[in-house]
C-alpha cells in the first residue's frame, strides 16, 4: 500500500499571528522584527505584502526599509507562536499520530492509516486547512504526496491557503520543471555546484549521470538524485522517529560589541550556566566543546576542542571555552558569541576516580545542581557570580529567552 | 464597521466533567447581562477582534453575540462604528 503524507506549513507564521491579533496591520506590509536597541534588528518574518515588495527575512530594518517605505515594524510574541503552534498540532493530532515537526510552523503528517475514516489525503488536506483557518484565523499550505520529499514541496508550491497534491503519475509534470534549489536540502552551496554542471531543475537532477553526482557531492548526491525521483528511505528525511540530541547550545548578539577578555568572560559564564543546567536536566555529559564568534564585520568562526574528561559542569565548559577563544580569536570586536556542548552521552554510571581533577569535578557538579535548585525556586537571578555584577548591560540576558537575545539550540540528528 | 475586543467579567458555571457555560456577562460599566442560552460553543478565531479561544454563541435579551474565552481571559467583540 502506498504512503500517504502531508505537509503542513504554517503561512508567514509570525507575521500572521500579528496580524491575527492587531486586525488594523492586515492591510499593510508587516515585518515581525527583533529589538535593534539591543542589536537585534533584523526581520524574523514578514507578511504577503512585505514580501511582495522584495522584504526577506534576515534583512536589518534599514534594508526592509529601504525596500518598502511603509512597512510597520513589530515586536515577536514568542508566546503565542508556541501556543499556535501546539494548538495546530492539537488538530493534526486528530488525523494521525504520526506527527512529524519540522520546526515551529511544519509538520509531516503520515495519514496512511487515516484514510479509512477521513477519505484521501487531498480531503483530509482540505479539511485541515479549513479548521485551521477558522479555529486559529491563519492559513496554511498543505502538501499531499506518496513521500515526505515531494509532500514538502507541495506545500511549498501554492501559497498562501493552498492544497497541492503530487503523485506517481504527475510528479513529472508537477516536480521535474522546478528549479533545483527547491528540493528539499539542496542549499545555496550545492545548488552552485549542481548549476556548474548545467543541473538547473529537479528534472535534471533525477535523469543526470549518477556517477557525476556522486563526484560532486558524495552519498547526499545519490541521495537527492533519489529525492528528485521520488524515491525515498526511512533514513533520509529527518524525524522519521524522535531523533536523538547530538549537541546543546546556547548564543547570543551582546547589547554591545565584547571588546576586553573580561566582556567576553562574562558572557561566556552565562551560556556555559546555560548549556550546562540543560546538559543535567537530559543527564548529558559531553565530551567536546565548541565555540562561535562572530566579529563586528560580520565574519564568524566556529571552533572546538575536546575535553580531558566528559562533564556537565559550566566551570569546566567555561574553562575550555574560554581558551578555545583565547587560542583562536584576532583581538577584533565581537558581536556574537556561543557555546555548544557537543559529542554527548547519557552519563548515568560514572566512573569512580582518585584523580584530583575528576574528584573536584564531582564536587562542583554536587554545587552546580544545589544551585540549579536554588534558581529554579527563587529565578536565575538570585545567585549569580561576583564577576557578572561588574557588566549588567552584558550579563543580563535571559540565555533561555529568544525574546531577550538568548538563542537556544539543541541539535538533533 | 469597527470592531474593538473588550475583555470582560464573566459568571460562569464549572461542570464537575469540566465543562464551562458562561451564566452572565459584567460590562465595564457594572452593567449585567444574564446570558439566556449558549446556542453554540466552539473554538474560533474572531477576525474582527484579533484573538482566539472558545467561541460561545450567547443569546442575550433576543440577540445573538460572540463572547470568547482565551484562557483565561474572556473577551467579546464590541462595535465601535
Amino acid at each position: 500500500m502506498a504512503k500517504i503524507f502531508l505537509h503542513s506549513d504554517l503561512n508567514n507564521f509570525f507575521a500572521s499571528v500579528e496580524c491575527l491579533y492587531d486586525p488594523s496591520l492586515r492591510d499593510k506590509p508587516v515585518a515581525v522584527c527583533g529589538n535593534p536597541e539591543a542589536r537585534h534588528g533584523i526581520v524574523l518574518a514578514k507578511n504577503m505584502l512585505a514580501k511582495k515588495k522584495g522584504v526577506k527575512t534576515g534583512e536589518a530594518l534599514w534594508q526592509a526599509k529601504e525596500k518598502c517605505r511603509d512597512i510597520v515594524f513589530v515586536k515577536p510574541h514568542y508566546d503565542r507562536y508556541l501556543k499556535f503552534s501546539e494548538l495546530a498540532q492539537e488538530i493534526y493530532k486528530e488525523y494521525t499520530d504520526l506527527i512529524y515537526p519540522y520546526g515551529i510552523d511544519e509538520a509531516w503528517l503520515d495519514v496512511t492509516s487515516s484514510t479509512g475514516l477521513f477519505g484521501s489525503g487531498e480531503k483530509m488536506a482540505n479539511e485541515i486547512r479549513e479548521r485551521i483557518k477558522y479555529e486559529l484565523g491563519i492559513t496554511v499550505s498543505v502538501g499531499v504526496s506518496y513521500n515526505k520529499v515531494f509532500a514538502k514541496l507541495g506545500s511549498d508550491m501554492k501559497k498562501p491557503d493552498a492544497t497541492t497534491v503530487i503523485t506517481k503519475e504527475n510528479f513529472m509534470k508537477k516536480v521535474w520543471p522546478l528549479p533545483v534549489s527547491d528540493l528539499l536540502f539542496v542549499g545555496s552551496s550545492t545548488k552552485r555546484k549542481l548549476n556548474l554542471y548545467s543541473i538547473k531543475t529537479i528534472g535534471d537532477l533525477a535523469t543526470c549521470d549518477t556517477k557525476l553526482l556522486l563526484s560532486l557531492l558524495g552519498k547526499n548526491g545519490i541521495m537527492l538524485q533519489n529525492f528528485a525521483n521520488g524515491h525515498e528511505y526511512a533514513d533520509d528525511v529527518p524525524h522519521l522517529q524522535e531523533p536523538p540530541i547530538r549537541s546543546i547550545g546556547n548564543s547570543t548578539t551582546t547589547p554591545r560589541d565584547l571588546i576586553t577578555d573580561d566582556d567576553v568572560r562574562i558572557v561566556l559564564y552565562v551560556l556555559c550556566e546555560s548549556v550546562a543546567g540543560r546538559m543535567r536536566d537530559h543527564d548529558f555529559a559531553c565530551r567536546t566543546v565548541q565555540i562561535y564568534i562572530r566579529n563586528k564585520d560580520l565574519r564568524s568562526c566556529l571552533r572546538q576542542g575536546p575535553l580531558d574528561f566528559p562533564t556537565q559542569n559550566s566551570y569546566m565548559l567555561f574553562d575550555k571555552a574560554f581558551s578555545l577563544y583565547k587560542q583562536h580569536h584576532n583581538g577584533d570586536p565581537i558581536r556574537s558569541i556561543g557555546v555548544r556542548a557537543c559529542n554527548l552521552f547519557v552519563q548515568s554510571h560514572v566512573q569512580l576516580s582518585f584523580y584530583p581533577d575528576v574528584a573536584q569535578n564531582e564536587r562542583r557538579y554536587q554545587l552546580e545542581c544545589a544551585i540549579d535548585k536554588i534558581r529554579n525556586r527563587f529565578g536565575r537571578n538570585i545567585l549569580t557570580r561576583g564577576v557578572m555584577l561588574t557588566q549588567r548591560k552584558l550579563s543580563s540576558f535571559d540565555p533561555t529567552s529568544n525574546t531577550f537575545g538568548g538563542k537556544v539550540s539543541t541539535h538533533e540528528g | 464597521m469597527k470592531v474593538k475586543k473588550v475583555f470582560v467579567e464573566v459568571i460562569a458555571k464549572f461542570d464537575p466533567d469540566g465543562v464551562v457555560t458562561p451564566l452572565a456577562i459584567i460590562w465595564e460599566d457594572g452593567r449585567r447581562f444574564e446570558i439566556d442560552r449558549v446556542l453554540d460553543m466552539r473554538r474560533a478565531a474572531s477576525l474582527k477582534a484579533g484573538g482566539i479561544g472558545i467561541r460561545y454563541t450567547c443569546r442575550i435579551r433576543n440577540k445573538e453575540t460572540y463572547l470568547y474565552y482565551e484562557g483565561p481571559n474572556w473577551f467579546v467583540e464590541q462595535v465601535i462604528s
